[in-house]
C-alpha cells in the first residue's frame, strides 16, 4: 500500500507492506537510523518520535497509520547547524552514555517543553517516565531538560560552541 | 632614586602555557563533555542495527517453547519453499561443519543449534534466512519440531537430588547435574574461631537471577567473503579481540582474516561478553549464501537466552564477639549456572571472585565454597556490571553484618566502623588470598552518614515507628577487586588479562590512540583522550581514540569488570609516557642540549634555568617527522605501544546509605534518599564518574525492588518481556546524592581504581537493609530481593519466602 507523511518537514510517500511497523518505516524504508528499537511491548520507549507534536512509540505504530501526519524523529531536532536547546542540555548535563535511549528521551522532552516550558522535577520525570534509560539513572536526564528550559534563547550560541568544539 | 634593575636576575617573563587550558575547559584530568556526545545527540550514533551492507539478508532464530525435550524431528520443507527464504539452517546441518557446539568461555560446550534436546525454554533450535526481517520471522511459523517432553531440573537445590534427570547427558561421564566445587579460605581455621566465637548468626541469602538488558539488544551482522575468505563481522561486543580469536579457534577461519567491528554499543553491562548461537549462526548463514547477514534478537530472546546475572543461593555466616568485633564469615554457595557452564570468567575462577566476600573487615578468618549446577535454564552467570561475582560477595556480607547488628541491637554504621581494616594496615592481605592496595574506610562512611544526616534521620524514624509508619535506614560499605589480571592469575580460555594501548602523535601534533577495550557508553572516548591529554599536554579534541576494530587496535581482552581504566587506562598512560621520553630525546637534539639538562612541564619541555628555551610537544613532533637531526637509536616517529600486565587489581570502595519509606497497607517500597560516597582514586572526568555511579545506583534500586527472572515449574520463563521483567523508570528512583574522596592505586600508573561497577555492587545491600530496618518492628530480619510490594506485605506478615 502507498503511503505519504511528512517527516522532519519533508513530505514522503513510499510503497510499503500494511503491516510495517513505523519504527521501521523509518529506521528502514527511509534510512532514519537515529530512532531505535529496544522492545516489543510499548515497554521501554527508545523509539518513540513525535506524531503531530505528541510522543509516539514508533514499534507499536503501523507506518499506514501515522499516513498523514507529521513526523518528527532525531534528525529533526536540530534546525541544521542549529541544535535544539533540549539537545545541548543533554550534553551540558552528561544525559546520556550509550546513547540508546536518548533520541527518544530528547523527543518526549521537546514535546514535554512544547507544551510546559517550565516544567518542575516532577513534571519531568513523569513525562520520561515511559521510557527506560540504562545508563544514567535518570538524574542527569532530569537536569537536562531543566537545562533546555532555562535556555530557551540559547539555540544560537549551543550550535557555535558545539560545532566549534567537536566535529558532527 | 631610579634604579635600573637587573633582568636577568629576575624570573623570566612567560607566556601562560597552554597545555594546562582553563578551568573551563582543562587539558587532560577534569569535567570536560564527552566527545562522543555530538553524534548520538544528533541520531548519528552507529550500532549494530544500523549497518546496512549491500544484498544483506535478515536471520532469525527458531527457539524451544520447552524446557526440557528430546528432539523428535524437525521439518523444515514448508519454511524452504517460503519464496523469501534464502537458507534454513538446522543443528544437523551445522555439525556437518563441526558447529553445532561451540566452546563457552567456561571449559564447557554450548549447542549453537540443538540437535539432540533442548535444555532451557528459548533455546536455540533452528536459524532461518530471508530477504527481509518480517519475512523471516514468517518463515519461523512454517518451522515443525516434534519434540518428546522430559521432566525439567528447576530447582537448584534439588538439582543434585539422587534421580534427577540428568541435563547435560551430552557431555561423556556426566552422570548428575554437579558442574564444580570451588573453595577458598582456611576452613579449619574458621571452623576453630566460630566454635569460640560469643555470638554466631546464619541466615541464607539469595541473590536471584537478574539480566542486565541493555537497551540495545544483541546482534551480528556477518560478511564472509568467500574469494579471499576473510570474514567481517560487525558485532555488539565488548571483548572484540578476544572474540576474533575464539572465532578462528572455533570457525576454522585464519584469525589474520577474521575483523571484529563494534561500532557503537547501546549498553553492555555484561551482556555483550559472551558468543552467542545467534552470532555463529550468522556467520554461518553468511557462509551458506554467500552474501551478508544480519541477526539482532528481540527483547524476549535477550531476556531469556542470553547472560542472566546471580542466581546464587548463599547460606551466610558470621562470627562475633558480643561487643561487635567480627572475627569470621563463613558461607557455602549453591550457584545455578543454566543449561551450559557459559560463565564469562578467569579459568581459575569458576565462581568469579566471590571469595571477597569478607568485605571491607579485618577478620581472623574465613572460608567459602560454592557448588555449580546445572538446571533447565538459560545459560550464563557472570553478567550485569558485577566485577566478577563481587556483586553477590557484597550483598552477602553486607546483609549479614545487618543481621549481626539487629542481633546485637548495634548500630548497623557502628558496627561497621568498629571493624573498617585500618588505613594503616593496606596493602592488607584478606583471609582469601586478596591484597587490598589501598583505602581508608572510615571517613568514607563518616561522610555518607553526615551528607544524610544519619543521626536525624534515625531520630525521625524513631518518632515514626512509634505513630506506625514505616521508615528505613540502610547502610552499606564495600569493596570491590577490579581490573583483572595479573596475567599469570588470570585468563580467559587461555588468554592472558592484560591490554594494550597504542599512541601516536602525527606531525602536526595531533594524536591518535587505539584501545583493545571497547565502550558501550562509559564514554572511552573522552576518558582516554583525557589520559594522553594528561600525560602529554595535548588538548582532548585533538586526540582521536579509535576502539572497536580488530584491524585497527592492539591486542587485549576488552571491557568488563570495570577494566578499562584499571588495565587499558594504565596502558594508554604508559604509551604517553614513553612517547614523552622520546620526545624528550627529539626535544633536546633540536635545543642542541642533553635530555637530562631538559624539564618538562605539561606540553613542553624546557632548559632548566631557561625557560624560554622551550618546545612544545607539538613542535617535537613536526621535528620528529621532519628533517631534525635524531639521538642515536631514535627513529623518526613519535609512537609508542604497551601492553599492560596488572600487578594487582584495584579496589575501589564506598559507603551508601539509603532511606526508604515502606506503604504499611501495600507494601510499596518507595526510596526517599540515597547518598553515595565512592572512592574510585583518581577520577579522570569527574562528570563521567558521577554518571557511571548514577546508573549503578539505578541498577541496584532495579535489582533490590523489581527485577527478577522467574520461572514456573515447568520451567517457563516469568521474566521474558519488559511486561514481565521491571527495570526502574523515573519515578521509581530518586535524585542521586554523591560525594566521594580520593585514595589513590598506589600500584597504578595513574592512580585509577575503576568505577564502572561500584554502584550496581554496593546499592543493593542499602536499599534491601532499608527494607528490613524499615520492616524491623514486625520481627523482620532479613527478606530477600526483589522488594516487590506483594512480598515486602508477606514479609510484614511474617511469610518471608526467598524468590526461588
Amino acid at each position: 500500500m502507498q503511503v505519504t507523511m511528512t517527516v522532519n518537514g519533508s513530505e514522503v510517500t513510499r510503497d510499503v507492506e500494511p503491516r510495517l511497523l513505523l519504527v521501521h518505516f523509518l529506521r528502514e524504508t527511509l534510512g532514519l537510523t537515529g530512532t531505535h528499537w529496544g522492545c516489543d511491548t510499548s515497554n521501554c520507549g527508545t523509539c518513540v518520535v513525535l506524531v503531530d507534536g505528541e510522543p509516539v512509540k514508533s514499534c507499536t505504530a503501523l507506518a499506514a497509520m501515522t499516513a498523514g501526519h507529521e513526523v518528527r524523529t532525531v534528525e529533526g531536532l536540530a534546525d541544521g547547524a542549529t541544535l535544539d536547546p533540549v539537545q545541548q542540555g543533554f550534553m551540558e548535563e552528561h544525559g546520556l552514555q550509550c546513547g540508546f535511549c536518548t533520541p527518544g528521551m530528547m523527543l518526549t522532552a521537546r514535546a514535554l517543553l512544547d507544551r510546559d516550558p517550565d516544567p518542575g522535577e516532577d513534571v519531568i520525570r513523569e513525562a520520561i517516565s515511559g521510557q527506560i534509560c540504562r545508563c544514567t539513572g535518570y538524574a542527569t536526564i532530569v537536569r537536562s531538560i531543566r537545562w533546555a528550559a532555562d535556555h530557551p534563547a540559547d539555540r544560537d550560541a549551543a550550535a557555535a560552541t558545539t560545532d566549534q568544539e567537536v566535529p558532527a | 632614586m631610579t634604579t635600573v634593575q637587573d633582568r636577568s636576575a629576575m624570573p623570566q617573563e612567560r607566556e601562560p602555557n597552554p597545555a594546562l587550558g582553563s578551568p573551563e575547559r582543562p587539558i587532560g584530568f577534569g569535567r570536560i563533555q564527552r566527545k562522543e556526545d555530538p553524534r548520538f545527540i544528533r541520531g548519528k550514533g552507529r550500532y549494530l542495527d544500523d549497518v546496512v551492507l549491500p544484498g544483506m539478508l535478515h536471520g532469525a532464530i527458531l527457539r524451544s517453547p520447552l524446557a526440557h525435550a528430546r528432539i523428535v524431528s524437525i521439518d523444515t520443507t514448508e519454511a524452504l519453499a517460503h519464496p523469501k527464504v534464502h537458507a534454513v539452517i538446522t543443528g544437523k546441518d551445522l555439525e556437518g561443519l563441526n558447529l553445532a557446539w561451540a566452546p563457552t568461555l567456561s571449559a564447557d560446550v554450548q549447542a549453537v543449534l540443538a540437535t539432540d534436546k533442548v535444555r532451557f525454554q528459548g533455546q536455540e533450535v533452528a536459524f532461518v534466512v530471508a530477504e527481509d526481517r518480517y519475512s523471516a520471522r514468517d518463515a519461523l511459523e512454517l518451522i515443525d519440531v516434534e519434540y518428546e517432553d522430559l521432566p525439567p531440573v528447576i530447582d537448584a537445590r534439588r538439582a543434585l537430588d539422587p534421580g534427577t534427570p540428568v541435563i547435560r547427558d551430552d557431555k561423556e561421564g556426566q552422570t548428575d547435574n554437579h558442574i564444580f566445587d570451588w573453595e577458598a579460605g582456611d576452613k579449619a581455621e574458621t571452623d576453630a574461631v566460630f566454635a569460640r566465637a560469643d555470638v554466631v548468626v546464619s541466615q541464607e541469602v539469595v541473590y536471584p537471577r537478574v539480566h542486565p538488558a541493555p537497551m540495545e539488544t544483541c546482534g551480528a551482522v556477518a560478511d564472509y567473503d568467500p574469494v579471499d575468505g576473510k570474514l567481517t563481522l560487525y558485532e555488539t561486543t565488548q571483548a572484540p579481540h578476544a572474540h576474533r580469536t575464539l572465532y578462528a579457534m572455533v570457525a576454522g577461519i585464519p584469525e589474520h582474516k577474521i575483523r571484529i567491528l563494534a561500532g557503537d554499543i547501546g549498553g553492555g553491562f555484561g551482556n555483550k561478553v559472551g558468543i552467542y548461537p545467534g552470532y555463529i549462526c550468522a556467520v554461518v548463514g553468511s557462509i551458506v549464501t554467500g552474501k551478508p547477514v544480519k541477526w539482532v534478537e528481540d527483547r524476549s530472546e535477550n531476556l531469556m537466552s542470553t547472560s542472566f546475572a546471580r542466581d546464587y543461593i548463599m547460606k551466610g555466616e558470621v562470627a562475633a564477639t558480643k561487643d561487635g568485633t567480627i572475627l569470621a564469615v563463613r558461607t557455602h554457595v549453591l550457584a545455578d549456572h543454566g543449561a551450559f557452564n557459559a560463565t564469562a570468567q578467569p579459568t581459575k575462577f569458576p565462581a568469579g571472585f566471590f571469595s571477597i566476600f569478607t568485605g571491607s573487615y579485618d577478620l581472623e578468618a574465613a572460608y567459602c565454597s560454592v557448588t555449580g549446577v546445572y538446571t533447565n535454564k538459560a545459560p550464563g552467570g557472570v553478567a550485569y556490571a558485577c566485577s566478577f561475582r563481587v556483586t553477590e560477595a557484597v550483598y552477602l556480607v553486607e546483609r549479614m553484618v545487618d543481621v549481626l547488628a539487629q542481633k546485637l541491637q548495634m548500630d548497623p554504621a557502628e558496627l561497621r566502623l568498629k571493624n573498617f581494616i585500618r588505613p594503616e594496615q593496606f596493602p592488607y592481605k584478606n583471609k582469601t588470598g586478596w591484597e587490598y592496595d589501598s583505602g581508608d574506610y572510615a571517613p568514607a562512611l563518616r561522610m555518607c552518614m553526615e551528607q544524610i544526616g544519619y543521626a536525624d534521620l534515625r531520630r525521625e524514624q524513631e518518632e515514626k515507628r512509634a505513630r506506625g509508619e514505616l521508615m528505613g535506614i540502610g547502610v552499606s560499605f564495600f569493596t570491590e577487586t577490579v581490573g583483572a589480571g595479573p596475567r599469570k592469575h588470570m585468563d580467559i580460555v587461555g588468554l592472558g588479562m592484560a591490554d594494550g594501548a597504542e599512541v601516536r602523535v602525527h606531525p602536526t601534533g595531533k594524536a591518535v590512540v587505539r584501545l583493545s577495550v571497547q565502550t558501550q557508553g562509559q564514554g572511552h572516548e573522552t576518558t582516554f583522550a583525557q589520559i594522553v591529554g594528561e600525560e602529554l599536554g595535548i588538548p582532548t579534541e585533538d586526540i582521536q581514540v579509535v576502539q572497536g576494530d580488530t584491524d585497527q587496535t592492539p591486542f587485549g581482552l576488552g571491557t568488563y569488570g570495570s577494566r578499562s581504566t584499571p588495565v587499558s587506562g594504565a596502558a594508554v598512560a604508559l604509551a604517553a609516557r614513553k612517547v614523552r621520553e622520546k620526545a624528550k630525546a627529539i626535544a633536546a637534539a633540536m635545543l642542541e642540549t642533553r635530555p637530562e639538562d631538559l624539564e618538562w612541564e605539561k606540553g613542553r619541555f624546557f632548559v632548566t634555568g631557561d625557560p624560554t628555551a622551550a618546545k612544545t610537544i607539538q613542535e617535537v613532533a613536526l621535528g620528529a617527522h621532519g628533517t631534525v637531526a635524531l639521538p642515536e637509536g631514535i627513529d623518526g616517529n613519535l609512537d609508542a605501544e604497551v601492553t599492560y600486565d596488572p600487578p594487582n587489581l584495584t579496589f575501589p570502595f564506598g559507603a551508601y546509605i539509603c532511606v526508604v519509606d515502606v506503604d504499611a497497607g501495600t507494601g510499596k517500597v518507595k526510596v526517599r534518599r540515597f547518598v553515595a560516597v565512592d572512592d574510585c582514586g583518581t577520577r579522570i572526568n569527574p562528570m563521567i564518574v558521577e554518571g557511571q555511579i548514577h546508573g549503578g545506583l539505578a541498577d541496584g534500586v532495579g535489582m533490590a525492588l523489581m527485577e527478577f527472572i522467574g520461572f514456573d515449574e515447568q520451567g517457563n520463563c516469568l521474566g521474558g518481556s519488559f511486561m514481565d521483567y521491571l527495570i526502574p523508570t523515573a519515578m521509581e528512583v530518586p535524585d542521586w546524592e554523591t560525594g566521594y574522596t580520593v585514595t589513590p592505586s598506589p600500584h597504578h600508573p595513574i592512580g585509577a581504581k575503576g568505577i564502572g561497577e561500584s554502584a550496581t555492587v554496593g546499592s543493593p545491600p542499602a536499599v534491601v537493609n532499608a527494607v528490613v530496618d524499615a520492616l524491623a518492628p514486625f520481627g523482620v530480619t532479613h527478606m530477600d530481593m526483589p522488594c516487590t510490594p506483594a512480598r515486602v506485605w508477606e514479609a510484614m506478615q511474617g511469610r518471608a519466602t526467598p524468590p526461588i
